[in-house]
């Protein structure tokens, strides 16, 4: 097992800079025998069946139940409820809700702040790591990779002790300094939430931009070096380049995170009156269905919220597909 | 496990161009950086350290960043001896939605990707195409919508309600597409069929062993995905006796004003759920890379 496994991973994890073209079987007819691409559908069927009960099914039933609403009969409107067709108005009165769309701004305020900050971060460490020695970069490597495995709940759990005044050590120091610092105020709270998602997040995307940066080949940067580039140059001409299909990726992955916000708001809620049931979209939808019982109306926000996060990481692809077309 | 690892650093040359590393002003100002940037990464892991070993007056009336009278033991039985050992329930709750919902996740998208990358058969970019759809699908924009969907077929508060969306793994899917072409050839494929053996066998015996490397990485990343997850079994489940540690943890942190002593228990409760993971980060973050790039290739 050892020899065939560490031989055939070479071309993935070497070449991966580039997609393998398939090795398509075109131009060579294969004799027609016991047709082995019909057992196709039996290695697809396990997570076809899966992802189509988990994942569609219940994107549609979400829009059907979006169209639904509750009438109640009867001169006073004290009648039995009764579940009818509501066409569009569900989503007419989540878009009427001018909390929901608040929610909608602060959580785009939030991406075009948070996102950058946070890939630059990422892409300033990959690039400070490749200049270091291995044996260290592996150290701090791992170390700014550390948060990535603690649940952003627990994560949250924990930046929210170092925010309160009273427990934190970090208040109590910039006291010292004179600084009356408060994180979890209205205008302060929505960056201290930036801060949890960035720390959670940079160095993950840092992780996947060294990846990137681990499968240029070394003879590149030998070239660049005899024609008389430095670091500098070299990061800022090679190097930041050739991570770009790795930014794009980090880059949309993170825009459908913060669409989707969620478990940092609801824990900081606790101990932070800023943040309201309508802070963020998936707040918002969560606490009509169920503090408000209202899952009509919590689901035409689902479907806005999950329409919005299309729309933008696909804008988002589209747009930088199409700078590089009209580049080349 | 042992072929992994050796694959990490392959064709690099080794150690190109080594220059005595003097102490120049930009040498300086690097390592500043990094270390400047690792001290933010472990500052509150630092100060959970510290916390877990306080009891509730030095938690308020100490300095957080030192310690103060340490009582770790004496904590940590308190955290699991709590309401009936709760927490070991939620820790076994959380192994068991990660482990099992990982090993099916990492499976299923094996199959698929495998599918999808090496048979022709009518449909197979149709399928592939309806598969990416749902890499860009917000995973907590369903939460809701299958809660709905669960609650219709009353499969709510099951430990199946958690386990059956852990499962599905678009992303994984289109991981193993791309890695099962690169790195299968289909010579080896007829070479086993001409030997006779059928497609599940060249599947369980072959397929699955090549694919290694891109196993452990959707494994890995589906494991992490699902010990993290919070809004799902935040919707389903209702039985505290079914929570993971994510959701029971913020049950005790939310209750603490009414049980004071509950913030130490979630403190010491995080500390405790932070090790094994923590560990498994420093340990693992070197398998993660070898997959990642994968993801990315996509022009």
């Amino acid at each position: 097992m050892t020899t065939s496994s560490v031989k055939s991973a070479q071309p993935g994890a070497g070449d991966s800079a580039r997609p393998t073209a398939p090795p398509k079987a075109t131009g060579r007819r294969r004799t027609r025998r016991a047709r082995p691409d019909r057992k196709a559908w039996l290695f697809l069927g396990p997570f076809l069946a899966v992802y189509l009960f988990a994942m569609i099914i219940p994107v549609f039933y979400a829009i059907y139940q979006s169209l639904l609403k509750v009438e109640r009969s009867g001169p006073l409107g004290l009648g039995a409820p009764k579940v009818v067709f509501g066409g569009l108005d569900n989503y007419a009165i989540a878009l009427q809700q001018d909390a929901f769309l608040e929610g909608f701004g602060r959580v785009l305020l939030f991406g075009i702040v948070q996102v950058p900050v946070m890939l630059l971060l990422s892409l300033v460490l990959a690039l400070l790591l490749d200049q270091i020695s291995d044996r260290w970069a592996g150290l701090m490597r791992a170390t700014y990779f550390l948060p990535y495995g603690i649940p952003g709940v627990i994560a949250t759990i924990l930046w929210g002790f170092l925010y309160v005044p009273g427990i934190s050590p970090i208040t109590e120091m910039l006291g010292d300094l004179g600084f009356q610092p408060d994180f979890l105020g209205p205008d302060t709270v929505l960056w201290s939430i930036a801060n949890i998602v960035i720390w959670e997040f940079a160095g993950y995307n840092m992780l996947i931009i060294v990846a990137q940066l681990k499968s240029v080949p070394q003879e590149l940067y030998e070239a660049a070096r005899i024609d008389g580039a430095g670091p500098w140059q070299i990061a800022l001409r090679l190097k930041i380049p050739l991570v770009r299909p790795a930014l794009i990726l980090t880059c949309v992955f993170s825009i459908i995170g913060t669409m989707q916000l969620f478990a940092e708001p609801l824990v900081l809620k606790k101990i932070a009156p800023a943040v309201i049931p309508d802070y963020t979209p998936n707040l918002s939808a969560y606490f009509d269905a169920f503090s408000n019982a209202n899952i009509y109306v919590a689901a035409a926000k689902s479907v806005i919220l999950a329409v919005v996060a299309m729309v933008l990481s696909f804008g988002f692809l589209s747009l930088v597909t199409r700078k590089q077309r009209s580049e080349r | 496990m042992t072929a992994v690892d050796v694959k990490t650093p392959p064709a690099t040359p080794v150690a190109p161009a080594r220059r005595p590393r003097r102490l120049t002003p930009g040498r300086i100002v690097l390592v500043a950086v990094l270390t400047i940037a690792a001290i933010y990464f472990l500052v509150p892991v630092y100060w959970l350290i510290v916390a877990t070993t306080k009891n509730n007056d030095s938690l308020y009336g100490s300095f957080g960043f030192w310690f103060d009278n340490p009582q770790l033991l004496h904590n940590l039985g308190n955290v699991f001896a709590y309401d009936r050992h709760i927490y070991l329930q939620w820790a076994l709750n959380s192994l068991l939605y990660a482990g099992v919902g990982a090993v099916l996740a990492t499976l299923f998208s094996a199959a698929a990707g495998f599918a999808l990358a090496k048979y022709q058969f009518r449909g197979r970019e149709a399928v592939f195409k309806f598969v990416l759809a749902g890499v860009l699908l917000p995973s907590t924009a369903l939460a809701l919508p299958l809660y709905l969907l669960f609650s219709k077929l009353h499969l709510t508060d099951t430990y199946w309600a958690v386990l059956i969306p852990s499962i599905v793994s678009p992303f994984g899917v289109y991981l193993c597409r791309i890695y099962a072409e690169a790195s299968i050839p289909d010579s080896l494929l007829e070479a086993a069929r001409v030997d006779g053996a059928g497609e599940e066998r060249i599947f369980a015996t072959l397929v699955l062993r090549i694919m290694t490397p891109a196993l452990v990485t959707v494994f890995l990343f589906q494991f992490v995905h699902i010990w993290n997850n919070y809004f799902l079994p935040l919707v389903m489940l209702s039985d505290d006796r079914k929570y993971p540690i994510t959701l029971g943890l913020v049950t005790w942190q939310q209750a603490a004003d009414r049980v004071p002593e509950l913030t130490q228990y979630t403190i010491g409760g995080a500390f405790v759920s932070v090790i094994p993971l923590a560990f498994a980060m420093l340990v693992l973050q070197r398998f993660w890379r070898t997959g990642l790039t994968e993801g990315s290739v996509k022009e």
